[in-house]
Order: C-alpha cells, then sequence, then structure tokens
C-alpha cells in the first residue's frame, strides 16, 4: 500500500491511498503538473509530504532504495551507454519481455540511436520492469506507440497489477484510461485531483 | 651568467610593431584599434607594475607580503574560473569552489616543490615561491574551468539520462559517472597534449626565458621538467577535486539531479 499525505511541489497539492494490485489512471490536460506529481512521489525533485510504501516512510531508506521500490518511468528515457544491453545488468533476463515488446531479437549490441522513439520507450519500459518494483509510475508509457505495440505493453501491465504490482499510469487517452484504471485521478491546474470510479 | 640587458629606449623601436597593428586595423576597418589601444596600454602597466612589485617582494623577503601576493594570485584566478563558465554555480560556490580547489592544488604542488626540489632559503622565499605559484595556478585554473564546464554542460544535456539512472535506484555518483568521467578527461587534456608537444612545436616561455638569460640550456630544461611535472599534478589534483565537488553541489543527499541550483548563464 502506498501512502500520499499532504505531498507538496509548487501548485502541487495531493493525498491519496494505493492498495497493492491497484492501477489508477491519471490524467489532465498538458502541462497541468502529472509528471511533476509522479516525479515527486518517486523522490527526484524536492518536495514535502509524507509518503510511505507499507507504511514506511520513505525518509527513512536512502533514496536510491526508495526508487527501486517506487519506480518512475519517463515518458522518454534517457540512456547512459551507447547500446542497448550496456542499459542492463543481465540483459539475457531481459531479453524475452523485450521480444514479447516486438522490439528484434538481436538487438542487444545495437547503438541507443538505432531504435525508434517508440521502441527506445518500449525499451524503457522493460528496463524499468526489470526492478520488479512495488509501485510503478509511468508518464504516458504509450504516448509514441502503435495501437498494437500500446496492446502489448496494456497485457503485460496488466499481468504485473494481477500479480501485485501498483501503478499509477498518466495518459492522455480517455479509452485507455478507462481500460487501465480502476480508478482515475483528474488533475486539475489547481494542483488537485478529483478522483472517479470507472 | 651574462644576459643582454635592455633600457625603455630598445622598447620603443618593437612598440612600432603595435603601432602597426593599429595602422592595419584602421586601413582595413576591422575596428580593433580602441581595442588594441586598451590592450596594449593595460599590458605595459600591469607588467611594469608587477616588475616593481616583485622588486620590492624580493627586497623584503617577507612571509606575509608573500603570502598576499600568493592569495591575490589566487583571486584573481578564481575570477577569471567563473568568468569563463557558461553556467554558474550557486551563490558563494561560483568564486568559492574554483578558489578553493585551486588553492589546495596549486597551493599544495608548490609547497611540495619548494620543500623538496628547490629548498631556497627561506623556504617560501618569494622569487622561486611566487613564479611557481604563477605558472601552475595558470595551467590548473585551465583545468578547472574546462572540467567544470563540461560538467555543468553535461549535465544539462544529458539531464534524461542521469535521472534515468536516479529514477531506476542508482546512487548520484554512479548516475553522474559518465559526466564526470567526460569532465575529467576535458580538464586533463591541455596539460597533456602540451607535455606531447613541448619542445617540438613549442619552446615553453620560462626555458627561453633562463635561456635568453644566460642559463646552460641543459639546466633550463631541468628547471621546465620540474615544472611540468608540477602543472600535471596540480591540474589533475584541482581539476578533480573540482569536478568531485561540483557534481556534489549539484545533487543532494536525497540523490537527485539539482539544476536548480545553476543559476544564471553568463553572456560569453
Amino acid at each position: 500500500m502506498l501512502t500520499v499525505n499532504g505531498l507538496r511541489r509548487l501548485h502541487i497539492s495531493v493525498s491519496f491511498e494505493l492498495r497493492d494490485g491497484e492501477c489508477v489512471a491519471l490524467q489532465g490536460p498538458s502541462g497541468v503538473g502529472k509528471t511533476l506529481l509522479l516525479r515527486s512521489i518517486a523522490d527526484l525533485d524536492p518536495n514535502d509530504g509524507t509518503v510511505k510504501l507499507d507504511g514506511t516512510l520513505r525518509e527513512t531508506m536512502p533514496a536510491p532504495a526508495w526508487r527501486k521500490r517506487v519506480t518512475y518511468l519517463a515518458a522518454e528515457p534517457g540512456w547512459w551507454s551507447d547500446t542497448v544491453q550496456e542499459h542492463f545488468t543481465g540483459w539475457g533476463d531481459a531479453l524475452p519481455l523485450a521480444t514479447r515488446l516486438g522490439l528484434p531479437d538481436d538487438c542487444g549490441p545495437w547503438p541507443i540511436q538505432r531504435l525508434s522513439t517508440g521502441e527506445r520507450q518500449r525499451l524503457g519500459l522493460v528496463r524499468a520492469l526489470m526492478l520488479r518494483s512495488r509501485v510503478l509510475l509511468l508518464d504516458e508509457p504509450t504516448s509514441a506507440l502503435d495501437p498494437a505495440s500500446a496492446a502489448a505493453v496494456e497485457s503485460l501491465i496488466a499481468e504485473r497489477i494481477s500479480n501485485g504490482t501498483s501503478v499509477i499510469w498518466s495518459t492522455h487517452d480517455n479509452a485507455q484510461a478507462r481500460r487501465v484504471g480502476s480508478r482515475i485521478f483528474a488533475m486539475g491546474p489547481d494542483g488537485g485531483i478529483e478522483e472517479s470510479r470507472t | 651568467m651574462t644576459y643582454i640587458q635592455l633600457s625603455y629606449g630598445d622598447l620603443a623601436l618593437p612598440a612600432l610593431l603595435v603601432v602597426m597593428d593599429g595602422v592595419l586595423s584602421l586601413v582595413l576597418r576591422l575596428k580593433l584599434e580602441k581595442q588594441l589601444a586598451i590592450a596594449t596600454v593595460r599590458m605595459v602597466v600591469q607588467l611594469v607594475l608587477v616588475g616593481y612589485v616583485l622588486t620590492f617582494l624580493f627586497a623584503a623577503v617577507s612571509p606575509l607580503w608573500t603570502a598576499l601576493a600568493a592569495f591575490i594570485m589566487v583571486l584573481f584566478a578564481s575570477r577569471e574560473i567563473v568568468a569563463r563558465q557558461k553556467r554558474r554555480l550557486p551563490g558563494i560556490w561560483s568564486y568559492g569552489l574554483g578558489a578553493g580547489c585551486m588553492l589546495l592544488a596549486a597551493g599544495t604542488v608548490t609547497m611540495f616543490a619548494l620543500l623538496t626540489a628547490l629548498r631556497p632559503d627561506p623556504w617560501f622565499h618569494p622569487r622561486y615561491s611566487l613564479p611557481l605559484l604563477g605558472m601552475i595556478l595558470g595551467n590548473t585554473m585551465t583545468g578547472i574551468s574546462l572540467g567544470l564546464d563540461v560538467l555543468t554542460n553535461s549535465l544539462v544535456r544529458e539531464r534524461a539520462a542521469v535521472e534515468a539512472c536516479l529514477a531506476l535506484g542508482g546512487t548520484r555518483h554512479q548516475a553522474l559517472l559518465p559526466v564526470i568521467r567526460d569532465a575529467l578527461r576535458s580538464g586533463f587534456m591541455p596539460i597533456m597534449n602540451s607535455m606531447a608537444a613541448i619542445g617540438l612545436v613549442s619552446l615553453p616561455g620560462m626555458m627561453t626565458g633562463q635561456i635568453l638569460a644566460g642559463v646552460e640550456p641543459i639546466d633550463a630544461v631541468k628547471y621546465q621538467l620540474l615544472i611540468m611535472f608540477l602543472i600535471a599534478g596540480g591540474t589533475g589534483l584541482g581539476t578533480l577535486a573540482a569536478v568531485m565537488g561540483g557534481a556534489r553541489l549539484l545533487t543532494d543527499h536525497r540523490h537527485r539531479l539539482r539544476l536548480d541550483r545553476i543559476t544564471a548563464e553568463a553572456s560569453t
């Protein structure tokens, strides 16, 4: 259970709870602060408020340990090495996930630049999934994908959710929000969230 | 040692060469004549002043005056480092980091040379300590400013990569390591290039100076080697300290990248 209480960052101020194996869709116009909220939960930006995982305050553990449990995935993930496989501790273990998401099975030694934007977005997801985090904070994870790839991502995440992973999924696609989320958080310009059930 | 002494009168003829540059600028409308005049006057005034200051310092051989001169040199060098940065570190650190690392690196290396290789009497004798410090500072300054410039620019450019590593549970050290390596490489590059080219492409100023002053070439070479070793050490120490310090300042205890701490972008 992820508990967010009085989280404040710039104009944002939110409180909510996220149960194990629950997926919440985060919606709202561009620039309203969805990314800021997700980054703050992962403690990637300075912020105030209490955020707990199973009652354990995030400040009681080192930030890297927190982020391995509560993992933020950017819409355009970054790459710190030249080739695909250098971004994984065990590329062999990641390969089945990668091919399942439609990435070429010989792409390990490829330079990152050889991948398209959509392929990089899926590879970023594979890299994050390898951590087997308790909570995934997905920032528009299918924004650069064609419908077939998006469906593959949705079904892969759905499996994780049924295994107990909690997800906050930010999306501009209303149909996707209703498909993946059991609840929808609509973020407004005032920095708060309005909850609705699907 | 014998050397040919110059009078101020002997300089009049060579100074005409600068006047020639000025005429060229006027004829070709380069609009450099004003800048050229200011630069020339500055150079003459600064050098003559330094000549008198050094004359005084060498006569006084006072630890206090020598330390003050060294301190002023470090201050000017750190101002130079800040002026060369496209992006600046926050508040007092913009000057403090450069000045601190230079004092640490150039100071340590200069002391090391004074106490081991040269051993003048007294050990802080300004005739030895100040020229040594000056040469080491000049090169350390280049290393530090290049290293910091690459660090801040790469962090801004590679922000997505650094934050991807942080978001996946990397520590700030792991996340910044590629950028830190690049910054250190850039800082070390000039001294390595000049070591490789020295003697073939360029005859270093200090060595030529000593040769003009009548020192045997081989003795001048030994001095130059000493200086180059000191410069290499000073640059290494200073650049390492500045880049590691800068990396620490631009992250925080919760392993976040804090680019908000890079304040204004100075005009270059």
